[in-house]
């Protein structure tokens, strides 16, 4: 008897493509929307071939309007489908902010589980890939604030697949945050077929005892070359990828930072609002007096995400994130 | 609709007038103009691509093809105007009196690239599809509550009339008589979404009629129907009358932008057809030839100075100093919140290898 799963090596975007055609291949209810995502592929290649596998049907070229064809794909999970929505960018989302934050996230509620909107928002989102301007935001604290929507994010290919899929059988809205700059930089075994991440796990990359490092997405590799560096200098880093940014997973966070006593956050949105706050909060609540340091963050700036000619500036680097270590380390 | 929005020339492509009422208005002083202005920004846009090639700038959107339909309506233009122009639209910005290196600037990811030149009302192009309308509205209606007659123009593509920025922009203008010019670029495709599947509507013309504002469709590779028509509307709205829709139909012969493969999602033997029948360039050229003004070494002339004038934006460009960290922190509020000055103090303190 065979037991074992074909293994492909696939980048993160194709394993993202890799995941769309599983369930699309599944549940004829898997409808893609977006702009450019038929003939054209998405802009990053991410539905490459799936209108001619799936048909203009199913997988559709809408017009530009980000509030249109989000609502319409409310309108479409509360009538039997599971739309999986492409926005071009993060930094474009904001107009359909509304049928997000006001309609897919509350009418469950609203309707006391009458209505549910089972429909995932695909976003690629941050900065350093010298992309123009208003195409690097690394928005994701202004959806984990907003009560009704999940929020996940992979770092590398094995959970792009397993996130998206999970997100596709969630009963409720998702938003799928892709890291541009992982998107080909990295790539990883991914099994063929279905197989889920859980939504709302973290995942341990290190283990060490002396300092938590918690990011996720395109902070992965940065904060690994900075753990990498640590240890050289006898400093043992437990590194958490979130993976899933709300629902966070409390009990890793707890468990290693009352291992450690010290952590570093990294993120490359803003610091004030970040999700850096929230793992804070989350360390007062559950590992107070495990605390040998206070928690450190290394994050973007209070400034918009500048244009690429001064992004190195704004994003955190291996350096930075050291040094938040070494303070950590120093208190 | 097509019928109701007729597509107007005024100069046809073997460059004969056939709309006889303009044939005094068309001077060789405005043709060559026109001419001279094209070949200006078509030089930059051919350079500006190579230089994205040679790692020199960032990702670039190309406009080429355009010219007419932005040399045309840049110079209708009076010199208090506002300008809304989009990531594609430089070239109309350039026309109005934009720094060549500065343009390049902000295609090299530099803020600096978006401060326009004193006393230029050049906004920075406009990145989210359709964001500019409303702001163009907005700018055209604070001149008529200021009692003057300066008026503003908004660029956008086909796809930006799917956006609710672009009905919600038209219809503001409209109840309130903004003196706003909406010009439209219709060049068939946004990204690789081509206008049937964009909308059904046959012309972009006809969405005036739901805003109850003139609405008129050119042949935006005409430069002389881009200029007349923008400046009759341009008339009409410092008279008052309230804003005008111009759909101008053109084509972009090149990529969306240098990170896009047009050769994915359209026939690409369409862009020679075009070149031949109906470059913006070859028109007025064709034109000058027919009335025996076309001269070689006037023509010569005008290339070379284009060439110069954006070979020495270039070096321009190249020799401006390194990004400054500290500007990031700066241009945020007019007074820095603590939460900045912290930042920028902990950041420039650690670059600098003061470790604080």
């Amino acid at each position: 008897m065979k037991t074992s799963v074909d293994v492909k090596t696939l980048t993160l975007v194709q394993a993202i493509t890799d995941g769309l055609d599983t369930m699309m291949n599944e549940k004829q209810e898997v409808i893609l929307l977006g702009e450019d995502i038929g003939k054209n592929g998405g802009v990053f290649r991410a539905t490459d071939k799936l209108q001619e596998k799936y048909g203009e049907k199913r997988v559709i070229d809408t017009p530009l309007s980000e509030a249109g064809f989000v609502g319409a794909g409310i309108g479409m999970a509360v009538n039997g489908f599971l739309p999986v929505i492409e926005i071009q960018f993060l930094g474009f989302i904001y107009p359909a902010y509304e049928q997000i934050v006001t309609h897919a996230s509350r009418l469950r509620m609203r309707t006391m589980g009458h209505f549910t909107v089972p429909m995932v928002i695909r976003a690629p989102y941050g900065a350093g890939v010298r992309a123009p301007e208003i195409h690097c935001d690394s928005t994701e604290a202004v959806f984990t604030h907003m009560p009704g929507i999940k929020v996940v994010c992979p770092s590398n290919p094995y959970d792009a697949k397993g996130l998206l899929i999970a997100a596709i059988e969630d009963p409720d809205p998702v938003l799928y945050l892709e890291p541009m700059r992982l998107y080909r930089s990295l790539k990883g075994e991914v099994p063929d077929g279905k197989y889920t991440v859980e939504i709302g796990k973290a995942n341990k990359l290190l283990e060490g005892e002396d300092v938590t490092l918690i990011a996720w997405g395109a902070m992965i590799p940065e904060t690994l070359r900075a753990a990498e560096v640590a240890k050289s200098k006898g400093i043992k880093c437990d590194v958490i990828d979130l993976r899933s940014l709300f629902p966070i997973d409390k009990d890793m966070i707890a468990e290693s930072v009352q291992k450690t006593g010290r952590t570093v956050v990294v993120h490359e949105a803003h610091a004030t609002g970040g999700l850096g706050n929230d793992i804070i909060a989350i360390i007062n609540d559950t590992s107070f007096l495990y605390q040998k340091a206070p928690v450190e963050r290394v994050t973007g700036f209070d400034v918009p995400v500048p244009y690429f000619g001064f992004e190195d500036h704004y994003l955190p680097t291996p350096e930075r994130i050291l040094y938040g270590i070494e303070k950590v380390m120093k208190f | 609709m097509e019928s109701q929005f007729p597509m107007k020339q005024i100069v046809d492509t073997n460059g004969k007038i056939v709309l006889p009422e303009y044939k005094e208005r068309i001077t060789a002083e405005l043709a060559k103009e026109f001419f001279k202005q094209m070949i200006r920004i078509r030089t930059f846009d051919r350079k500006a691509l190579s230089l994205q090639r040679q790692g020199r700038i960032g990702t670039y959107a190309p406009f080429e093809g355009q010219e007419g339909a932005q040399v045309g309506s840049a110079m209708a233009l009076n010199d208090g105007d506002w300008m809304f122009p989009t990531y594609r639209d430089h070239g109309a910005a350039i026309v109005f009196g934009h720094s060549l290196m500065r343009v390049l600037l902000f295609w090299n990811g530099r803020n600096e690239g978006c401060v326009p030149p004193v006393g230029k009302r050049i906004f920075p192009p406009g990145i989210p599809i359709a964001t500019q309308i409303p702001h163009a509205a907005g700018a055209a209606f604070a001149e008529k509550q200021k009692g003057t007659s300066a008026a503003s123009i908004a660029y956008f593509g086909d796809g930006a009339t799917s956006e609710g920025d672009f009905h919600e922009g038209i219809n503001f203008a409209s109840v309130l008589r903004a003196p706003v010019i909406f010009f439209n670029q219709n060049n068939h495709y946004a990204i690789s979404v081509p206008m049937s599947k964009q909308m059904n509507s046959k012309t972009i013309a006809q969405k005036s009629l739901a805003y109850d504002i003139p609405g008129i469709r050119i042949d935006g590779n005409d430069v002389f129907s881009s200029y007349f028509e923008t400046l009759a509307a341009l008339e009409k709205a410092r008279n008052g009358e309230g804003p005008t829709l111009i759909e101008a139909v053109t084509w972009r012969y090149g990529a969306h932008t240098t990170s896009d493969d047009p050769g994915r999602y359209r026939d690409q033997g369409e862009n020679v057809r075009r070149r031949e029948e109906a470059d913006p360039i070859l028109r007025v050229e064709r034109w000058l030839k027919n009335e025996g003004l076309y001269d070689e070494s006037w023509v010569e002339e005008v290339k070379e100075g284009a060439v110069a004038e954006v070979e020495a934006a270039v070096l321009e460009m190249e020799a401006f100093p390194q990004a400054n960290p500290a500007d990031i922190f700066d241009h945020v509020f007019a007074k820095p919140t603590w939460q900045i000055e912290k930042q920028k103090k902990n950041y420039l303190d650690f670059i600098g290898g003061e470790r604080s």
